[in-house]
């Protein structure tokens, strides 16, 4: 953008290729996929259903295989998955027998093994205070409700202290009054935090409201990065300000326009 | 009154709810309906059945009368089958036809079965108090204790049934579960044994028995404990743990890929994995299969019991049969009732922990 300052990479993917053995040759996914992610950059990546966008977002999890190229994060590959990319599931996959201070009490016994009992615990309560949790943290996780559930996830997420935070199409099971609700949650608390962010969604106020920039995926088999939109609309964010800017809708209308052909 | 009727829900008596809602003049057409299904159609079922019973009972009486009747003829002549004849239909118990007996019978039996029961706890108490002396004196002396070994009475064969079904079921559930988690864990170990896990699901249990009982004869040959008791609930374990292994091995295999996405994310070790995910998310399915498993020990204990000779209620029915006295016939339908209706509970009880442990359910 406009810094000539070198801006540090975080999360690189070059040549990547995703294919499946079937019995008719090899379905190719994802093919020739190049994206360079800089430190503290908010991506969301926005496409039609099928084409592949969920599978990248797995690999970088390292809970897919990579059929070709290489994912490089802070320039060194990436070998399965871990708590240095941390994942916002679509669907929230919390432990149901667990509270919601277990379940990201859990990840964060993994991550700060070194820290006491109690550090520990005040970590957690920070996230889940930072997502509106903070009466819930003796609940368990199958009373929540879906909303409240994927504010856990997101607590979660963020309580790894992540290089890399992917989400998964994190809003796509909710409904649209929780969505704008959970997106403004997961701003303020990214605002704060910081994180390298990538984010796979169908919805195109949600890319254009969080990002800085949005990659629009050709359509699959053989997909790629079809076009690039660079979100320049100041931050921090708030959805009232936001929303009245008229590069908003100019921004809107690309990702629009893109999907449409 | 809505914590009696959750109550009520919890341990399986929901049907009552109608009853209560109407007795506090709730939505009075729809319970009055509700009533009639869920409480006065059963029990009036139970009396139908009954009298189908008394009616068929009847039946099979006079055909056994006849026969009973005609037998003195062919044998001891006219004067003999008139006397015969009129015994029986004096209602006399000692020339009593051996036929199925009506309802009226065996509640007689179940009278007589408590009174024997009463009258042996009686005994036994006595026999206490008398030995108490004495054996302290042996206690002290290093002897063993002098025990009251007279006939068992039927609730004590109860008593030895149930002792037997959870030695059974205990030793099903610490051999089958972790087995059944080890089986779900490896695919490679599972497609292995699972040749074994279908050969032997099928085989019935005197066959269990059989092999038990060889391999226990050998092992216990010069211990004095209760061989019998050994026998039977290892059978009874072995014929039943089967649910279990193959459940918990199916509910440790199939737990959701978003949990284990989770735990590969976390990057949680062998054992959080196991013991933090894994096993919880199969609670479910492994008490689907201890449920299971307790049921069959229940229906194969009667069984192993009434071949192994070991103490119980089905060595009881056995004895009853073999003993072909009068209101033997009656004991044995009186047990049967026993037998299910314990059963009943023990489903009754598993489904209430299965409740209690599963996370899926509120």
């Amino acid at each position: 953008m406009e810094s000539v300052i070198k801006e540090k990479i975080m999360l690189e993917c070059s040549d990547l290729k995703k294919s499946y053995p079937t019995s008719n040759g090899e379905f190719v996914v994802l093919e020739d996929f190049q994206l360079q992610i800089k430190e503290k950059e908010f991506i969301s990546i926005i496409g039609h259903s099928g084409c592949g966008k969920s599978t990248l977002l797995t690999m970088i999890a390292g809970l897919n295989d990579i059929t070709e190229g290489k994912i490089l994060l802070e320039a060194n590959k990436i070998q399965g998955a871990g708590p240095d990319r941390a994942v916002v599931f679509q669907s929230p996959s919390l432990f149901p027998w667990m509270t919601a201070l277990e379940n990201v009490m859990l990840g964060v016994k993994q991550v700060f093994g070194h820290a006491t009992k109690k550090q520990r615990e005040d970590i957690c309560k920070y996230y889940l205070d930072k997502v509106g949790l903070s009466d819930a943290f003796h609940i368990k996780a199958k009373s929540l409700s879906q909303g409240m559930q994927q504010r856990v996830g997101i607590a979660r997420a963020f309580a790894l202290k992540p290089k890399v935070l992917l989400l998964d199409e994190p809003f796509g099971m909710l409904d649209s009054m929780t969505r704008v609700e959970l997106q403004d949650v997961l701003i303020d608390v990214w605002t704060k935090e910081k994180i390298t962010a990538v984010m796979v969604t169908h919805d195109v106020d949600e890319a254009v409201f969080l990002s800085d920039r949005v990659i629009m995926m050709t359509g699959g088999p053989y997909a790629k990065v079809g076009d690039i939109a660079h979100i320049n609309l100041p931050r921090p964010r708030h959805r009232k300000v936001t929303i009245e800017d008229p590069d908003f809708y100019k921004h809107r209308q690309h990702l629009l326009d893109f999907l449409d052909h | 009154m809505e914590r009696v009727i959750k109550a009520l829900k919890w341990i399986g008596l929901g049907f009552f709810e109608p009853l209560i809602m109407l007795i506090q003049g709730k939505e009075v057409e729809k319970n009055i309906r509700l009533v009639f299904r869920q409480i006065i159609v059963p029990v009036l079922s139970v009396f139908i059945f009954l009298g189908a019973c008394n009616i068929g009972a009847d039946y099979l009486f006079k055909v056994e009368r006849d026969r009973k009747i005609e037998k003195t003829r062919t044998v001891q002549g006219d004067a003999a089958a008139k006397q015969m004849q009129e015994c029986i239909d004096s209602g006399d118990e000692s020339c009593k036809p051996n036929s199925l007996p009506s309802p009226a019978d065996v509640k007689k039996g179940a009278i007589s079965l408590w009174e024997d029961h009463k009258s042996i706890s009686a005994k036994k108490s006595a026999f206490k108090e008398k030995t108490a002396a004495i054996n302290k004196k042996r206690k002290e002396a290093g002897q063993k204790a002098i025990v009251y070994t007279g006939r068992p009475s039927f609730v004590d064969q109860i008593y030895t049934s149930l002792k037997t079904v959870f030695a059974g079921f205990l030793l099903a559930a610490l051999l089958a579960i972790p087995a059944g988690i080890v089986l779900g864990l490896s695919e490679t170990l599972r497609t292995s044994i699972n040749w074994i896990i279908q050969i032997l699901k099928p085989v019935s249990p005197v066959v269990w028995l059989l092999l038990v009982s060889m391999v226990v004869k050998t092992v216990l040959a010069n211990s004095d404990s209760d061989k019998s008791f050994v026998i039977s609930f290892i059978s009874v374990g072995l014929c039943s743990m089967w649910a279990t292994l193959v459940n918990t091995a199916m509910g440790v295999s199939s737990v959701d890929q978003d949990y284990l996405n989770v735990s590969k994310v976390l990057r949680l070790g062998v054992f959080s994995n196991v013991f933090k995910v894994i096993l919880p998310a199969s609670i479910p399915m492994i008490f689907t299969g201890l449920r299971i498993t307790l049921s069959v020990s229940w229906m194969v204990l009667i069984a192993i019991e009434l071949l192994a000779q070991s103490p119980g209620l089905g060595s009881f029915v056995w004895e009853e049969f073999q003993n072909g006295a009068n209101d033997s016939n009656a004991k044995i339908i009186v047990a049967m009732f026993v037998i299910g209706i314990i059963g009943f509970m023990l489903d009754r009880i598993m489904m209430f922990i299965q409740k209690l442990a599963s996370f899926d359910s509120k």
